[in-house]
């Protein structure tokens, strides 16, 4: 297998709480390939939105790796850093939160070009600003308009032409379309497939819609307070999935069909409960059904069981 | 044997009033729902489903919100024109509302069960005496899955899906003959709102009130509903029992854009398949069928002549598509 | 929303709109300009020396009249005037005082709110220090420490409102600080002096803008304390403050000389609360339209 673009060795993020050490992200192995998707799940809480950050440097980590291109991106100096920042880039949830509602479209999209002296010359920069909102779907007589001018749809695309303008090869994308109506959704989703086809594009796809996440990813990683529980490829997550936690995720959403045997499920009890000072072994097993003492290992770790499709489970493989 | 309509809305107009313009809101809705019946109110943001609702509960918001046209019956009471101290007694006893943000809609420094204690002490004082309120509260609590003894907790100390439930129980205390739930289960994780929905079912078995669910997500409505209308800028445009939305053969083609446009699991596709364009600016709605601009079957009629509603046994659809005059 | 074009609609000009809506507003608007243009012009129609501090004790303690509009006080001179060039001491120390703090206090603020950690700690736990202290008790403490004159009572007043300004301007730009689209500017490898400015201090004014206009209004009120109690403004230069207190000798039976200079100050004060509450309306995005 070829070097992927990012991969996290064993890294960490803890906060300080007045309660003690919460471990929003523990641990967590992963690697994208270059030009394909990661999808992240997982519930609130479980620090899918803070692995995201950590390995864009947004926040800083406790420990472990992040390695990009095979370089440890973490490490990297100031200046360094200041060159790495334009390949990695961030969409947002709320497309009304994350972009300043006192600057145009134009000087949203048009200010990484700028700060990345990436095109000089005002005629230039409003030109590749014409050009990534053609690129985003975006109508140009829009240029001059406030975010809160626009709905929901308009203003992700924002974002969107807002993260392409540095010419990035990973992007991360935090809920991109949770915040959307469901036609929009579709319109939001199909754009990053499509950028993703034209510019070789890498994405992180962070959501805790497991029914967003099928079809744009290739490998699903599933988390649950910090860990990671469960990566394998989209369609073999869907079709056997192995962890508990992760049978229980997919049971749990309704789907949009009346045949009876979609309509009884098994529902998982309890509620998820936040990470501060976990006790060793499996974090899952207060809620899991098939509990037994063999949970409380403190040597749980992700196990390949079939080839390709990790989980961390006292059952699996073991 | 007919059941008893409980809930009669006929030709609903409902207009926003702002300095800048009118926002028509809602569009000449008719909706029914029967004792016990549970119907699902589907539409995007902006469809008018959240305005219907309020307007049953004669919620509208005061000078800006106005009813121009139609009329809405609730047990029998004409609520548009039924005087302020009426519709107060009837909110919480007939029809009670829950709403999304369970933090919101709950008071931070009251205990949960002084506060479902206030809901009963409004509208059953001359009918329960203190005690058997007390009693009352600690059986509501049990029913929605909360350990009566949780009740001298404060809404903080409840992790988000117990609060919904909490906001639940208040509205089930008076025991209403119907209850209309704005997108309960939409700020909750998916196994909490699997939880939810469950114990809705549930209660509804259980209770036997009617219910009016509002909602974006078709799968929620699969999960609990018995009757299903699907709402556009402000209009009923299909409206059918669960399997002639789900598994009938004619739709509307804004329904039709609705499930495509849903990620399905059990199927292996990549591209979605989304409807084109925007909904409509309810400012100025456009001409003819208010769909006709995104519709892949648009005709000439669509765009000039509202279409009338279609009605075949419990399935009704506001389509030219299916006017049999029009296509001859 | 269709026809929206390349048009740039100013959001300067749609919070002016906004705040013209308001006719209370616009009122305070209005009275704080005519004040201030009487302020500005007083000097035109008067001159210091001879209409403002010349005693003329023949004609002490006259009643209102067609001559002296305001009466006159107890050593013959004019109350109009006096009123009149008044607007100026009180309006400058206003507006001194208050920039001055704002200034201090937002540069503190600032840091605090967009470094955090210990450097906010530290600035917040002195702010808490004078903010303990009552702002007349420090005010009255600096004027008898440095003396009793102009620039000390500015520095006196300043002193007492730096912890206000820093504390809003620190909750500001925290509030600002956590949303997505600064850490989205972070992300592109915009810099800190970037993001304070173009980011942060736009969408962190309005609170800002509101705490100023009170403040102005408090400062009038203190300053005519101080005077009242003789720690202010010194005689005979007429501030509004003082001239109440030269006036409660006589009150019982000339309280004309009450009314004017407090009837000023009451429109002075009212104009800064009326701006302020306008300018927290039509600064406040959720009650757009």
């Amino acid at each position: 297998m070829s070097q992927p673009l990012i991969e996290t060795k064993d890294l960490c993020k803890y906060f300080k709480t007045p309660k003690g050490l919460l471990h929003a992200v523990d641990g967590v192995n992963l690697t994208i390939q270059k030009g394909e998707t990661l999808g992240v799940v997982g519930e609130s809480g479980c620090g899918k939105s803070t692995l995201g950050r950590v390995i864009l440097r947004l926040i800083p980590h406790t420990s472990g790796q992040v390695m990009y291109d095979g370089k440890d991106f973490l490490a990297l100096s100031k200046r360094e850093m200041n060159v790495m920042r334009r390949k990695a880039q961030i969409i947002f949830q709320d497309p009304s939160s994350s972009l300043n509602p006192r600057m145009t479209v134009s000087e949203i999209i048009a200010e990484p070009i700028r700060v990345n002296h990436i095109l000089h010359g005002s005629k230039e920069i409003e030109k590749r600003v014409k050009e990534l909102m053609e690129t985003v779907g975006l109508a140009y007589r829009f240029v001059n308009t406030y975010p809160h001018e626009l709905d929901g749809g308009r203003r992700q695309r924002i974002g969107i032409a807002r993260a392409l303008a540095v010419n990035p090869e990973f992007i991360v994308c935090d809920e991109p379309v949770s915040a959307l109506d469901v036609s929009i959704q579709a319109q939001i989703l199909n754009l990053l497939m499509d950028l993703q086809d034209e510019m070789g594009l890498t994405y992180m796809f962070i959501t805790h819609n497991l029914s967003v996440v099928k079809h744009i990813s290739d490998e699903i990683a599933v988390m649950y307070l910090g860990q990671c529980v469960e990566k394998t490829s989209s369609d073999e997550l869907f079709e056997n999935p192995m962890h508990p936690y992760t049978q229980a995720l997919l049971e749990a959403i309704p789907l949009a069909t009346i045949e009876e045997k979609y309509r009884e499920r098994n529902i998982i009890r309890g509620e998820v409960v936040s990470p501060v000072n976990p006790k060793p072994g499996c974090r899952f097993a207060p809620r899991c059904p098939y509990a037994t003492d063999a949970c409380g290992d403190p040597n749980l770790n992700l196990k390949e069981v079939t080839p390709g499709h990790w989980v961390a489970c006292t059952r699996c493989g073991g | 044997m007919e059941k008893k309509k409980l809930l009669e809305i006929r030709n609903l107009h409902v207009q926003y009033k702002t300095d800048e313009a009118i926002v028509h809101a809602v569009n000449g809705v008719d909706l029914c729902v029967d004792e016990g019946e549970t119907l699902g109110l589907v539409g995007e943001t902006g469809a008018g489903k959240t305005t219907t609702a309020l307007t049953i509960m004669g919620l509208l918001p005061e000078r800006v919100g106005q009813v121009t046209e139609g009329e809405l019956y609730l047990n029998g009471v004409d609520v548009i024109h039924a005087p302020e101290g009426q519709l107060k007694m009837m909110r919480g006893a007939t029809a009670s509302m829950i709403f999304q943000d369970p933090m919101t809609s709950l008071n931070p420094v009251i205990p949960v069960g002084d506060q479902i204690l206030e809901v009963l002490e409004l509208h059953k004082k001359d009918k329960m005496s203190h005690s058997e309120m007390e009693a009352r509260v600690d059986q509501i609590l049990e029913m929605v899955g909360i350990p009566a003894a949780r009740k001298t907790e404060y809404p903080h100390q409840f992790s988000g899906g117990m609060k919904q439930r909490v906001v639940i129980a208040i509205a089930l205390a008076c025991e209403p003959l119907l209850l209309l739930a704005d997108e309960p289960t939409t700020a909750l994780d998916v196994t909490i709102q699997a939880q939810v929905l469950e114990m809705m079912r549930t209660l509804k078995k259980e209770l036997n009130t009617a219910m009016v669910l509002i909602t974006h997500d078709l799968g929620v409505v699969a999960r609990i509903c018995d009757r299903v209308g699907i709402m556009y800028a402000g209009e009923v445009v299909e409206i059918g029992t669960v399997e002639d939305i789900y598994t009938g053969e004619k739709h509307h083609p804004y329904t039709t854009g609705l499930f495509g446009a849903i990620p399905d699991l059990t199927k292996k596709t990549r591209r979605l398949n989304p409807i084109d364009g925007l909904m409509p600016d309810p400012t100025r709605l456009p001409s003819g069928c208010k769909f006709h601009d995104r519709c892949p079957h648009c005709m000439e009629i669509c765009k000039t002549a509202p279409p009338q509603d279609i009605t075949e046994g419990s399935h009704t659809i506001k389509c030219h598509l299916y006017d049999k005059e029009v296509q001859k | 929303m269709d026809e929206v074009v390349i048009k740039k609609s100013n959001p300067w000009l749609t919070i002016w709109h906004r705040y013209r809506k308001n006719r209370l507003a616009m009122f305070g608007l209005i009275l704080l300009i005519a004040l201030i243009l009487v302020a500005l012009f007083a000097g035109v129609f008067l001159d210091y020396e001879q209409d403002v501090v010349h005693q003329d004790i023949i004609h002490k303690l006259q009643w209102p009249s067609a001559e002296h509009p305001f009466g006159t006080d107890k050593y013959g001179r004019d109350i109009m005037a006096r009123v009149i060039w008044g607007a100026r001491i009180s309006l400058s120390v206003g507006f001194i005082t208050v920039f001055l703090a704002l200034f201090i206090g937002a540069i503190i603020g600032a840091v605090a709110g967009f470094y955090g950690g210990k450097v906010d700690n530290i600035l917040m736990r002195i702010m808490d220090v004078f903010l303990a202290m009552p702002s007349t008790m420090l005010a009255i403490a600096v004027v008898s420490a440095l003396g009793t004159d102009m620039i000390n009572l500015l520095i006196a007043l300043a002193i007492a409102r730096i912890p206000q300004f820093a504390r809003i301007v620190r909750s500001a730009i925290l509030s600002v600080k956590g949303m997505d689209f600064v850490e989205a500017a972070r992300s592109y490898g915009a810099k800190d002096k970037l993001i304070i400015f173009k980011h942060i201090i736009p969408n962190a004014i309005g609170p800002i803008i509101v705490q100023t206009t009170t403040n102005l209004a408090n400062t009038i009120l203190g300053v005519a304390g101080l005077s009242f109690i003789g720690l202010g403004i010194q005689p005979p230069t007429p501030e509004w403050g003082s001239m109440l207190s030269e006036a409660k000798e006589h009150m019982r039976y000339y309280p004309y000389l009450m009314i004017s200079p407090g009837i000023a100050i009451i429109l002075a004060v009212l104009a800064f609360n009326l701006i302020g509450d306008g300018l927290r309306d039509a600064l406040d995005p959720r009650l757009k339209n």
